[in-house]
């Protein structure tokens, strides 16, 4: 019973902590049809400018965790402008190219700047130790880890369906053509949904840095599950993505407990099968 | 003569919208029958209904005698029927001669063969010539199809249908995008078709259609409304109903 | 009219132009090897680790150069090809190096056929993603059969017979080079023919238009399932020539770096072409070497870097580009 609560709570804060990340890269994949690689390694970017900030620099988290997003959105916003801005319908071959070519140079980069060492973000006070919820007690961080997966996927899902900046959003993933034609600014609203991709993936890198260790090879290393979690939700969707993640976290960090000596390959059948029944995804639409 | 193609009743609709209620068309080898009717009355589904790249919802299909419906588009294709498409699908890196070269080979099943290349196989080769010299495309044999005019390239895809021994061959719009100057080529081409084949072409441009069939065929929002010579076609009511609508008492179709 | 009239006579030297090609195409295979072993008489073991990956990113073409399938878990091949031929040795007692090698490409002939069937059955990214899954999933398998497999400290203990049973595979890795050389050649030979057939025609076709091909009759999966089942055998023989030279068999070999390195490689020389892929091997081999020995970070950056220049300046690699700008000068002369 204690087995089935932690793995419960982890698969729970592990998926929270994969939709962070990954739900950015599943819009823009949605919107602008990159296969993009490179999403992980913005997420390690905000890793290691919060660990710089709150532990070289001394600074409050809060004041780390905004650090990292905004820093993390200026580094981008050249990449999308020179880089990203070049591959916007080239084929996936070139896409994949590409963004494999940037991560590997902001792995690099990273590294040689900040020192190739595992970097921890020492947590405030109020997020260490445990909350008792009257029968069992878990620890402060995986719950703020979860109470940041929903405030984030409902703040998304304000965002997309409430305002008018989410209605030319959904157009332009719908019919990028004809959302332009009927006076979207097709090119305004790919910058902003990137920067809010890359925004939340640093944001998910920092807050799941406790699940996700920020080390030298972040960036490729979860590279494939980002990944993988859109392909199974079916890119832009939210509700998709969520799904996924849950299911996936789930399916990873029972695996992980249960039969840790397999290592992930219960993971990547259980992908294997989902793609194949589900080629679209979770929530995928029919073309 | 007992005809080599039929459809029976054939039914497909996407939601509540039929696009096609009821069709039944049938032709008898060296027919010539152009398909036509407005814009939106089914047509190009039609055609995928026929040659399996839609599944219809009722209906029958049959090939020689034989019931067709259940195969995929892929065996049809095997079994004689064949298509040209309205908007060119070539393949845009390889030239005239591999395209006739290949689509021989698939139709011999030798397309498998994993050593030897066609240039080395003079029953190939001569039959390859003789299909492009056919259609004119000869001289530009060795160019690669994204090098050659749009006209060409159309002509290119009636030599690639005809290169598979078609028994019925489903023409969709063979001169859609060819610059006028250029469509004498292809109606030329038409008429030259092999007398014993079956032929369904759909078009809009009349003169064409006139020019070419023997029987004209009016499908409107899924049904056949019209099926007879291309002399009754013009004055038949439902047919000036359908094309002119509001505009009924024009005083002819053009 | 000149072009048609031009057109029988130049019919047959065109065809055996192709084939003088092809022949001055071994013999710079040949040149480069000698040159090789010659120039580098002490590193003669990177120098058959080069030719065993040639042989990974050949396999590679075949499928993503010739087919038009992206894929980023083709090692998968290579390293079934490694594990099949070094098990064979270890467990099965079977060192003679050729039936190793034939093992090696049964082998990886097999992990082509479940691959083929796993990615093809979808398009796009999920393909993209099956792709990584299979690679992983055999990664992990690979591991968790330690008792067959070494588990994560390698299989070791692989002793090939001489080769022939005359030439020993000796310290400074003489017979591995000649022997690695030897096959590169053998499966480059076929491989032209094969692009050639008309198989290799009806693949290019699927390449650009798979509804085409089915217009015309052409099945399009078992088609690519045959060729990702030869592709298999190829990738096999390389993986299978690693295993012979180096005597061991690592984890590595079924990695998705490695796939994703290959990838790297056959785009950087440029796909759908033998030559591009044998170049790209080359160009990033030697490239690695030269760089790798400094700070390994500096070398992901160089890699990133020279990835990012291909897509924006070469995107048809180093052979397309070269290739297309000889073409350009010789169209240049009167």
């Amino acid at each position: 019973m204690q087995t089935i609560f932690s793995i419960a709570v982890d698969a729970l804060a592990y998926g929270m902590v994969l939709f962070v990340i990954s739900i950015g890269l599943s819009v823009t994949m949605g919107l602008m049809r990159v296969v993009n690689l490179a999403h992980g390694a913005f997420a390690m970017i905000g890793g290691y400018i919060a660990s710089y900030a709150a532990r070289d620099l001394g600074l409050g988290y809060g004041f780390a965790v905004l650090i990292a997003v905004f820093g993390t959105i200026l580094i981008a916003i050249p990449v999308e402008r020179l880089l990203y801005r070049r591959i916007y319908g080239a084929p996936e071959l070139t896409q994949v190219l590409m963004t494999i070519g940037i991560t590997f140079c902001i792995i690099g980069i990273t590294n040689f700047v900040f020192g190739p060492t595992l970097k921890t973000i020492p947590l405030p006070a109020e997020l260490q130790g445990s909350v008792d919820l009257g029968f069992r007690s878990i620890a402060t961080q995986r719950l703020f880890a979860i109470v940041c997966g929903l405030a984030v996927a409902l703040a998304l899902w304000y965002l997309v369906e409430r305002t008018s900046f989410g209605i030319k959003l959904r157009a332009a993933v719908d019919d990028a053509a004809m959302a332009a034609a009927l006076g979207v600014k097709t090119e305004i609203v790919y910058a902003v949904s990137f920067a809010i991709a890359v925004g939340l993936a640093a944001f998910g890198g920092v807050v799941g840095a406790e699940l996700l260790p920020v080390e030298p090879y972040y960036a490729l290393r979860y590279m494939v599950t980002f990944l993988v979690v859109v392909s199974v939700g079916g890119a832009g969707s939210i509700p998709g993505a969520l799904l996924a993640c849950l299911l996936l976290g789930g399916i990873d960090t029972a695996g992980r407990y249960l039969m840790p000596e397999f290592g992930e390959f219960f993971f990547y059948l259980a992908v294997i099968a989902i793609v194949c029944i589900f080629p679209r995804g979770l929530a995928g639409r029919a073309k | 003569m007992s005809p080599i193609f039929e459809v029976e009743k054939l039914k497909k609709s996407f939601g509540g919208l039929a696009v096609a209620n009821d069709v039944s068309l049938s032709l008898a080898s060296g027919d010539r029958v152009a398909l036509i009717g407005p814009n939106g009355a089914g047509k190009t589904t039609f055609v995928n209904l026929v040659t399996g790249n839609l599944t219809p919802d009722c209906g029958v299909v049959r090939l020689g005698g034989a019931t067709i419906t259940h195969l995929d588009a892929m065996r049809r294709v095997r079994l004689g029927l064949v298509r040209s498409f309205q908007v060119t699908r070539l393949f845009q890196d390889m030239t005239p001669q591999e395209h006739i070269a290949l689509a021989i080979l698939q139709r011999d099943g030798r397309s498998g063969r994993m050593f030897g290349s066609f240039l080395a196989m003079p029953d190939v080769m001569s039959e390859t010539n003789d299909h492009l010299s056919t259609l004119g495309l000869l001289e530009l044999a060795d160019r690669k199809v994204r090098e050659i005019a749009y006209g060409q390239q159309r002509l290119l895809e009636i030599a690639l249908a005809l290169a598979l021994h078609p028994k019925v061959l489903l023409l969709d719009e063979p001169a859609a995008g060819v610059p006028q100057s250029d469509t004498g080529r292809i109606e030329q081409a038409l008429a030259q078709l092999p007398a014993d084949l079956a032929v369904l072409m759909i078009e809009h441009d009349m003169d064409l259609v006139f020019r070419f069939a023997s029987r004209v065929v009016v499908l409107a929002a899924g049904q056949i409304i019209f099926d007879g010579s291309p002399a009754d076609v013009t004055r038949d009511a439902h047919v000036r109903e359908a094309y002119l609508g509001s505009y009924a008492n024009a005083r002819s179709v053009t | 009219m000149a072009l048609l009239t031009n057109r029988e006579s130049a019919a047959a030297p065109r065809r055996s132009s192709r084939y003088s090609r092809d022949l001055i195409g071994i013999a710079v295979i040949l040149v480069f090897a000698v040159l090789g072993y010659l120039l580098f008489p002490n590193n003669l073991a990177l120098l058959t680790r080069i030719t065993a990956i040639a042989l990974l990113v050949l396999s590679l073409d075949l499928v993503t150069g010739y087919c038009g399938v992206a894929t980023l878990g083709h090692a998968a091949l290579f390293g079934a090809g490694a594990y099949a031929a070094g098990m064979a040795a270890v467990h099965g007692g079977i060192t003679e190096p050729v039936s190793m090698v034939v093992i090696g490409a049964l082998g990886g002939a097999a992990a082509g056929l479940i691959s083929g069937l796993v990615i093809l059955r979808a398009h796009g990214l999920p393909q993209l993603v099956l792709s990584i899954a299979i690679i992983h999933l055999f990664h992990e398998a690979a591991n968790k059969a330690s008792s067959w497999t070494g588990g994560s400290d390698g299989l070791s203990g692989i002793a090939p017979d001489p080769l022939l049973g005359l030439f020993a595979f000796d310290l400074w890795g003489r017979t591995a080079y000649v022997f690695g050389i030897v096959l590169l050649l053998a499966v480059f030979i076929v491989l032209r023919q094969l692009v050639r057939s008309p198989f290799g025609m009806l693949c290019r076709g699927i390449k650009e238009d798979p509804i085409r091909i089915r217009a015309m009759g052409g099945s399009v999966q078992a088609t690519l399932i045959r060729m990702y089942v030869i592709s298999g055998a190829v990738a096999g023989i390389g993986g299978a020539l690693s295993a012979v030279s180096t005597q061991v068999v690592g984890l590595d070999s079924l990695s998705f770096t490695l796939s994703a390195e290959s990838l790297v490689m056959l785009v950087l020389g440029g796909t759908g072409s033998l030559y591009g892929a044998l170049i790209g091997t080359l160009a990033f081999m030697w490239f690695e070497d030269l760089v790798s020995a400094a700070n390994p970070f500096h070398w992901l950056t160089m890699v990133g870097v020279l990835l990012i220049a291909v897509v924006l300046f070469a995107p048809r690699g180093l052979f397309g580009t070269a290739s297309a700008l000889a073409a350009r000068l010789w169209k240049g002369r009167p």
